[in-house]
Order: structure tokens, then C-alpha cells, then sequence
């Protein structure tokens, strides 16, 4: 007895009755591992979108770089070229290619299309929507997003031109 | 022959804001059998060790939507959920994830039923008036099967609110009507009884609306009825930018010499 939950908000009162809210706010997107495939490909989505988001913001103040002289674009590159840099890129490169990938799969679903037909349901009431169709979308864009890192890494880390 | 009994941990979350109880959590042992449900734990702790715990329950078989709660992290009705299906010897029960609390495990539905009635779950049709007081003046309407089959599921819903409280996009928006009211939009549109399309889709089609929904597919992941509210959102989506065919024709009514 006595363990303490660590999640409680602002209290509020209706009536008589006292409430609290329950809402779990952020937190309650930020954990990925209840929910099956599409919650993690919900998840990583909107990670790789900030994060492409912020890299966007970097790359324009990188580039801009070059109208104060060739040094200054020199000394920006060279950022790049350190192992930290790198490895910055690997995951640009892994964040824009299951972006990219699920971001096509997600224009279909959201408009309705391979989610399949609305019929009985039959107990054990598997979801139409959660598909093998949808889920090999988010598999595919997960792997396509891993063999662009390993080929970025071959080519940053190894002997391939 | 007697089935095999084993000893479960049952940890339930406790608070009484009246009181200013801090929340915590108690816990209790269990005798559970193969078919003994959370349910059936929770209601063997109230009985035997702490008549204070505060459930709500009414009918112990999936269709009053009453005993939704977090089980072991995920938004599950206690009267369906199997202990024996968890494979863990211990037993976690908060209240559910979005809702207001009230006392332990009883959480207050007011706001998501006030969800549910603003996008007028009823059928509006212009033949029709929508309140009937003289009973002859009561109508049918000539559906086929297929037609049937269109909504059939999403009248399915029993409102446990399981779906939002698993949605993501509730969790940090409180406008957002949620997968449950949603679904029940799409459930009307494709009713061929009913004629209100346009009034509903302007209560949804704002930034608070139904363009919030990003298919995590949690919804559908918890749903206990199979009514899959993702697959009515984005169909509903679909159906606003023009994607989806829409051959839908209002139903015709009957008439008394049919």
C-alpha cells in the first residue's frame, strides 16, 4: 500500500462532486508500446516531422552561410564531416526516408482507402482498418528507412563513393 | 473435478478527492480461476477485504460500456478482460486515461457524452419530423441488407469510451470530439435513413475536429464491440475532400398499405 502515482493534474469541482483531471496530456502520446504497429508509426511520424522540422531550420542558417565567404561555408562543412556529424546525417537520412514512405501510406489511409469495407462484426473483432495491408506500409517504411542508413553510413563511414 | 485456483496481486488505485485523500495504491490477493474476469476480482475485493473500493458496473457481459478502466496499462472493460489473457501475476487498475476522476476507479463521462451529443446522433430526414407525439404518425423506412451493412457496425458502439481514452489526440486536446463521436458521424452519413450530412459535417469539419485524427489506430486497438471507429474517421475524411464515392440515395419511406 501507499505507492504513489506519478501522474495527477489539476483538481476542478463540478457540483458537489470533486474531479481531477485525468488527461495524461503529452505523456499520453509519447509512449508508443501499448497500442500495436499504427501507434508506433503514429509516433515515429510526428517524431521525424519535428525532427525534420529542425533540421530544416539548421540547413537554412548552414546554407545561408555562403554569403559570408567561402571560409564561413568551409568551417560550416567541416561540422559535417565529424563522426558526431554523421551520424546527425544517418538519422536525416533515416527520419526523411520513413517520413517520405509512410507519409505516401498515410495520404491513402487518411483518405479512406485500403482500410478495407464496413460489415459485421464478428467476435473476436479483429479491426478492419488495423490490416496487414497498413501494417506491411509501416514495415516497409521502416526498412526502407534502415537500408538508406546503411547505405548514408557505408558512404560516410566507409570506402563507398 | 475442481479447476485450478492460483493467487493473483490486484492493485487498484484509490482516491477520494472529497476527503483530499492523497491517490495511492492498495493491494489485494486474489483467488483467481481460468475464467475469472478483473471484474470478478475487483467485485471479490469490495466483498471480501475492502468494501470501500469504488467500481462502476451494471451488467458483467460487454454491454452496458460501465467498467472501463486501465488494465496493465491499456483502456480494457474489466467485466471482458480475462485474468487469466494477461499472463502477468499482478494485476494493475487505474482509473481511465482522459476522463475526469471522480473516486478510484469511477471516472465522470459528462464531457464525452457531451461530445457524442453535439454532432446529433439521431436521424434527421426533412419527411420525417425528428420528435414524434402521436403515434400514428410513426414511419419506416425501406433499407436493403447492404444498406444495413454500411453502418451496421458503428451502431455497434456501446460508449464505454475505451477508444478515447486510448486516443492520442484527446490526451493533449479537450476540443477534439474523439474517435467515439466521430465514428457515430460516419455511422449517420451512411445511414441512407438519414438527410443531416451537411449539419454534422460543419460541427466536425473545424481545427478542433475530425482533420486532428492522424490514425494511431488506438481507437480501434481497444475497441471491445469490433466497431472500429478508426476505419469510420477516415472513411468520413475521405467522404469531406471527395475521395470516397458517395452514392448514398435517402431511403424511401414505407407507406401504411405496404
Amino acid at each position: 500500500m501507499g505507492i504513489k502515482p506519478n501522474n495527477e493534474n489539476n483538481s476542478s469541482t463540478d457540483g458537489d462532486i470533486k474531479l481531477k483531471s485525468g488527461r495524461e496530456g503529452l505523456m499520453g502520446w509519447l509512449n508508443p508500446t501499448r497500442y500495436g504497429w499504427e501507434r508506433v508509426s503514429y509516433w515515429l511520424q510526428r517524431l521525424t516531422g519535428v525532427g525534420l522540422l529542425i533540421y530544416f531550420i539548421g540547413h537554412i542558417y548552414e546554407t545561408s552561410s555562403l554569403v559570408n565567404g567561402i571560409n564561413a561555408w568551409n568551417s560550416m562543412l567541416e561540422l559535417t564531416q565529424t563522426p558526431g556529424g554523421h551520424i546527425f546525417l544517418l538519422l536525416v537520412i533515416g527520419a526523411s526516408t520513413f517520413h517520405t514512405v509512410n507519409g505516401l501510406r498515410l495520404i491513402f489511409t487518411e483518405s479512406g482507402i485500403g482500410l478495407g469495407r464496413p460489415g459485421r462484426p464478428d467476435y473476436p473483432y479483429d479491426a478492419t482498418s488495423l490490416n496487414y495491408k497498413q501494417k506491411s506500409g509501416i514495415w516497409v517504411a521502416m526498412l526502407l528507412a534502415a537500408i538508406a542508413m546503411l547505405y548514408g553510413g557505408m558512404v560516410m563511414f566507409g570506402d563507398v563513393n | 473435478m475442481s479447476e485450478e485456483t492460483k493467487k493473483i496481486k490486484l492493485k487498484v488505485y484509490r482516491t477520494n478527492y472529497k476527503k483530499e485523500e492523497p491517490p495511492h495504491y492498495d493491494e489485494f490477493d486474489v483467488s483467481v480461476k481460468r475464467w475469472t474476469t478483473v471484474l470478478d476480482a475487483l467485485l471479490d475485493a469490495k466483498s471480501y477485504s475492502d468494501s470501500s473500493l469504488g467500481i462502476r458496473y451494471s451488467c458483467r457481459m460487454a454491454s452496458c460500456g460501465s467498467c472501463g478502466m486501465k488494465i496493465n496499462g491499456k483502456p480494457r472493460l474489466a467485466c471482458y478482460t480475462k485474468i487469466s489473457e494477461l499472463n502477468d501475476q499482478t494485476i494493475v487498475c487505474d482509473p481511465l486515461p482522459s476522463f475526469p476522476r471522480i473516486r478510484d476507479l469511477v471516472t465522470d463521462f459528462t464531457e464525452f457524452f457531451a461530445h457524442h451529443k453535439k454532432i446529433e446522433p439521431y436521424i434527421h430526414n426533412d419527411k420525417v419530423p425528428i420528435e414524434v407525439v402521436n403515434k400514428d404518425d410513426l414511419v419506416e423506412f425501406k433499407q436493403t441488407p447492404e444498406d444495413v451493412d454500411k453502418y451496421l457496425q458503428f451502431s455497434y458502439c456501446i460508449k464505454c469510451g475505451l477508444c478515447y481514452s486510448a486516443c492520442p489526440t484527446v490526451a493533449t486536446d479537450t476540443k477534439f470530439p474523439g474517435p467515439q463521436a466521430l465514428s457515430q458521424t460516419y455511422r449517420y452519413m451512411a445511414d441512407t435513413r438519414d438527410s443531416g450530412e451537411s449539419t454534422r459535417l460543419d460541427i466536425i469539419d473545424d481545427r478542433h475536429g475530425v482533420w486532428r485524427c492522424h490514425f494511431a489506430g488506438s481507437c480501434s486497438n481497444v475497441c471491445p464491440k469490433g466497431v472500429d471507429p478508426a476505419l469510420g474517421i477516415q472513411l468520413l475524411k475521405g467522404h469531406l475532400i471527395g475521395i470516397t464515392k458517395n452514392d448514398k440515395k435517402i431511403a424511401t419511406l414505407r407507406s401504411k398499405e405496404e
